[in-house]
């Protein structure tokens, strides 16, 4: 049920602008993005054309407080085929974020932003796997990037306060 | 032909195999790849949280190789999409440019435009060229047959990558399979998705996602599925046994990296190319083919 009271018409330009892309408004409800969608064949809870709309008719809540945005796979699948050019993989990545500025990031996700915040890579390289490495033959591997650190210590900061 | 090395996170903790396999055939083909210990992640992993993050990630690697004057070979397909997709992005608008390197100061960095990034099978197919590799193979794989998976970020968006292969009917991988002598079989949902980048979110979509695959090429009872991925290997070879368990079946389709098959084509051993770490063991594939 759209609870038109709810709806924030305003919610397209938003996407819009943090994209620096209009395309979302050109979508015309083709379906394309559906059709082809890999997660959509195992889960018909998961719809693009659908998320689409409801972005258009600005249910900004709703969208944003969805498990559904973090069910895209960035296949780029209906990137490449949408014929008016929607951007609908860079779309996702962008409700993703407003999300998360309002509160509602998905745990996986957290977790890898702490991880590479803290180590500047996606798991943290032990002494052992480094000694490992070395019995293969292969060259060590930095176990914290103290620069990456630094470039995301903001997001730390923010994390921190809330 | 020389190229900096970008391993990612995943192949050097849990990808070795991909890496030795990589690094060997290299050197068979006297391509210089060149270790540089700066390179962090790429960057993708913190994309779904802060897109702006993955960009000042990405344009730090990039800036990385452009000071030793090198372009970068990438073994995972995430990591080739993130640092393409940035290099595209910031040589084409100079306010973001801008914004990144006012960030990049802070560390002593700066990106400049003009690092080329190309995935290492890429590099295989384009640069060294078919040709070449023809003419290394030293071991008979005609009684072999393989299916190839692609992967989506080492096709899709096609717009940044020149479209040097076809994004909705690729070939390249298929013709660096038989290029080795073997045979590149076709199966139904060649381009799906592994479900890897949602492996986190929804267990059960992400391995169905998988298992679809894993339906459609055993049915063609090909020696092995070829990847050129970690993330996708993840989902096809270590999620495999889960897999089965889930849903009661069985598969036993050992996960080849491609240069783990190029490798065995040029005539390396078992181990320099790193099959000890497949985890589904590929022992009837390499039996018949004579390698101990
Ligand atoms: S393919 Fe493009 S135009 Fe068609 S419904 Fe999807 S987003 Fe809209
Ligand atoms: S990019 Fe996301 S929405 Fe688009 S087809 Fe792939 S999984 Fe579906």
């Amino acid at each position: 049920m759209i609870d038109s009271k709810k709806l924030d018409p305003h919610f397209k330009f938003e996407v819009a602008k943090e994209m620096g892309k209009v395309n979302v408004t050109r979508c015309f409800a083709c379906g394309t993005c559906t059709a082809g969608c890999p997660v959509r064949v195992i889960d018909s809870k998961y719809n693009p054309r659908k998320i689409i709309r409801m972005v258009l008719l600005g249910m900004r809540e709703e969208v944003l407080s969805s498990d559904f945005i973090w069910l895209c796979s960035t296949c780029y699948t209906c990137y490449d085929r949408c014929p008016q050019d929607v951007m609908l993989t860079s779309l996702m990545t962008t409700l993703r974020n407003i999300a998360v500025r309002e509160g509602h990031v998905h745990p996986a996700f957290k977790e890898q932003a702490r991880l590479v915040g803290s180590f500047g890579r996606l798991y943290e390289v032990e002494d052992f796997d480094n000694k490992k490495r070395e019995k293969m033959g292969l060259p060590p591997v930095k176990k914290i990037h103290d620069e990456v650190v630094k470039l995301l210590e903001h997001d730390a900061k923010k994390e921190a306060e809330s | 032909m020389k190229y900096a090395l970008f391993l990612g996170c995943t192949i050097p903790v849990r990808g070795q195999n991909y890496e030795m396999s990589a690094r060997a055939v290299a050197k068979v083909l006297d391509i210089g790849l060149v270790d540089l210990d700066d390179f962090s992640c790429c960057g993708f992993p913190v994309k779904a949280t802060d897109r702006h993050d993955t960009t000042v990630m990405a344009a730090r690697n990039l800036a990385i190789a452009a000071a030793e004057g090198l372009d970068i070979a990438t073994l995972c397909n995430a990591c080739t999409g993130v640092l393409t997709e940035t290099e595209k992005e910031l040589a084409g608008n100079e306010a973001l440019r801008n914004e990144v390197n006012a960030e990049l100061k802070k560390i002593g960095r700066e990106y400049k435009p003009g690092v080329k990034v190309k995935h290492f099978s890429r590099i295989l197919y384009e640069d060294v060229g078919l040709d070449k590799l023809k003419d290394k193979v030293t071991r008979d794989l005609g009684a072999l047959s393989f299916s190839a998976h692609y992967g989506c970020h080492y096709l899709r968006p096609k717009e940044i990558y020149e479209c040097f292969d076809d994004a909705e009917n690729p070939h390249t991988l298929d013709e660096l399979i038989r290029v080795t002598g073997a045979k590149s079989v076709d199966y139904m949902g060649k381009l799906d998705c592994c479900g890897g980048a949602i492996l986190g979110v929804d267990e059960g979509i992400a391995l169905r996602m998988a298992k679809n695959k894993l339906d459609s090429v055993t049915a063609n009872k090909v020696d092995a599925l070829v990847t050129i991925c970690p993330f996708c290997t993840i989902m096809y070879e270590d999620n495999q046994k889960k897999i089965e368990a889930k849903y009661e079946c069985y598969y036993g389709l050992p996960t080849l990296y491609y240069p783990q098959l190029l490798g065995l084509a040029f005539g390396l051993d078992r181990k320099s190319l790193g099959f000890r770490l497949n985890k589904v063991k590929p022992d009837d594939l390499l039996a018949k083919i004579g390698v101990e």
